[in-house]
């Protein structure tokens, strides 16, 4: 394929990945590399490189319109930071050992988690109750809504630091924001809200990504031919993205139109992997 | 007193919300122009990414990718791009820690340290392993 065509190619499936990973808040990554690995035959670990990039540009893009709202926890996310960062590096310091197909089936197993984590249902009740970890680290906090400022307690802050740890190192691993993991984290473990989890997730994958990123930089993952297309395409759909997020209350359905997708990527995915085909 | 602290809360966020803004805006024009000095030198070229091999000295070291910007290769130019963009979140952390500071919150100047000391040590033992 000659490098003008693969360039469009790819520009088009990244605005897509970036559109999609911005609504659901899982980032783009989650699509841009079973595009590249099963559709184009891009090598794992230059998909991985690319697409990691592409999540660090997701991420500060949208956090900077999140973070001007003031529904983001800047406290929650620089102490769960300490925990997703270094799982990155371990993530990808064990990117190089692992085999190719066996990172496959990983990111296969994590994708189909992801979907369905995307749909369901959301807990919305919002906890009044602090715990004193959570107390002691300045966790509880308060965000704008149409009916004014709601305040929330934060529990189980050992048990969210111990999910964010691995995280990080599925981060680092797949070059991917694992933003359903932090989810899981925040929402399930912590009962953070689900608007303040959603936009803290996304202000944090940005370091996550930075941190496993200087590695694969220094191990040649990210290759600027391949990653310049998909950096530019994921970036404008996540701009798009989080703009519909703003202005809706509602992106029920494209939930379901997502996880479908996911879940066939997933599948093709492990099945590659099994095979050996990647 | 709860409110002073929102306030400045609120003052720091603006100024994240802008340094993220300008680092995306800033790599991603360089990663534009980089793109199409690339694609308008190479863009009838084969290319294949299935078998990994790395990536060539002028996109992947300092000195390189700086000799490479300076005899215009569009590569060398994107990874510029790419290393701004890495850097972006990086900087961030680096104006919480300042933002923290102004707040005399040292708990938090701690833990913003800590992710930032934990990036350097990813930074300086990319190699091993």
């Amino acid at each position: 394929m000659s490098v003008l065509v693969l360039t469009l190619i790819i520009l088009v499936g990244a605005y897509f990945a970036g559109l999609l990973g911005s609504l659901t808040g899982l980032g783009g990554g989650v699509v841009i590399i079973p595009l590249l690995t099963i559709g184009l035959g891009v090598n794992i670990h230059y998909a991985i490189g690319a697409s990691l990039v592409s999540v660090i540009a997701t991420s500060s893009g949208s956090a900077a319109a999140y973070v001007k709202e003031g529904i983001t926890n800047m406290r929650i996310g620089m102490f769960l930071e300490i925990a997703t960062t270094t799982g990155a590096l371990i993530g990808a310091m064990l990117s190089l050992v692992i085999h190719a197909p066996i990172i496959a089936v990983i990111f296969g197993v994590i994708l189909i988690f992801s979907s369905i984590m995307s749909l369901r249902k959301k807990d919305t009740t919002v906890l009044q109750t602090e715990s004193p970890w959570a107390q002691k680290l300045k966790l509880n906090g308060s965000y704008p809504t149409a009916d004014g400022e709601v305040k929330y307690g934060v529990r189980k802050v050992g048990g969210g630091f111990v999910m964010m740890l691995f995280a990080g190192v599925i981060s680092g691993l797949l070059g991917i924001g694992s933003g359903s993991l932090k989810v899981v984290a925040m929402d399930s473990i912590m009962r953070i809200p689900f608007k303040v989890s959603t936009t803290t997730s996304n202000f944090m994958i940005g370091v996550t990504a930075a941190a496993s990123a200087v590695v694969y930089l220094q191990r040649g993952y990210i290759d600027p031919a391949l990653a310049m297309p998909v950096v530019i395409g994921v970036l404008l759909g996540a701009l798009t993205g989080s703009k519909i997020l703003v202005n809706s209350t509602s992106s029920g359905w494209l939930r379901w139109v997502f996880a479908v997708i996911v879940t066939i990527l997933a599948g093709q995915m492990i099945y590659n992997g099994v095979t050996g085909k990647i | 007193m709860a409110k002073q602290t929102k306030f400045k809360d609120t003052d720091i966020e603006a100024l994240i919300g802008w340094v993220l803004r300008i680092g995306v805006f800033v790599s991603m024009i360089v990663v534009f122009i980089g793109g199409v000095i690339y694609l308008s030198r190479h863009s009838s070229e084969h290319i294949d990414y299935h078998e990994f091999k790395g990536v060539p000295d002028f996109v992947h070291t300092l000195p390189g990718i700086f000799k490479g910007i300076l005899d215009g290769r569009g590569r060398a130019i994107i990874q510029a791009g790419i290393i701004l963009l890495i850097a972006t979140p990086v900087v961030r952390i680096i104006f919480s820690a300042i933002g923290f500071m102004i707040e005399k919150d040292y708990l938090y100047v701690g833990i913003t340290l800590l992710v930032l000391f934990i990036i350097v040590v990813g930074m300086l033992t990319g190699h091993g392993g």
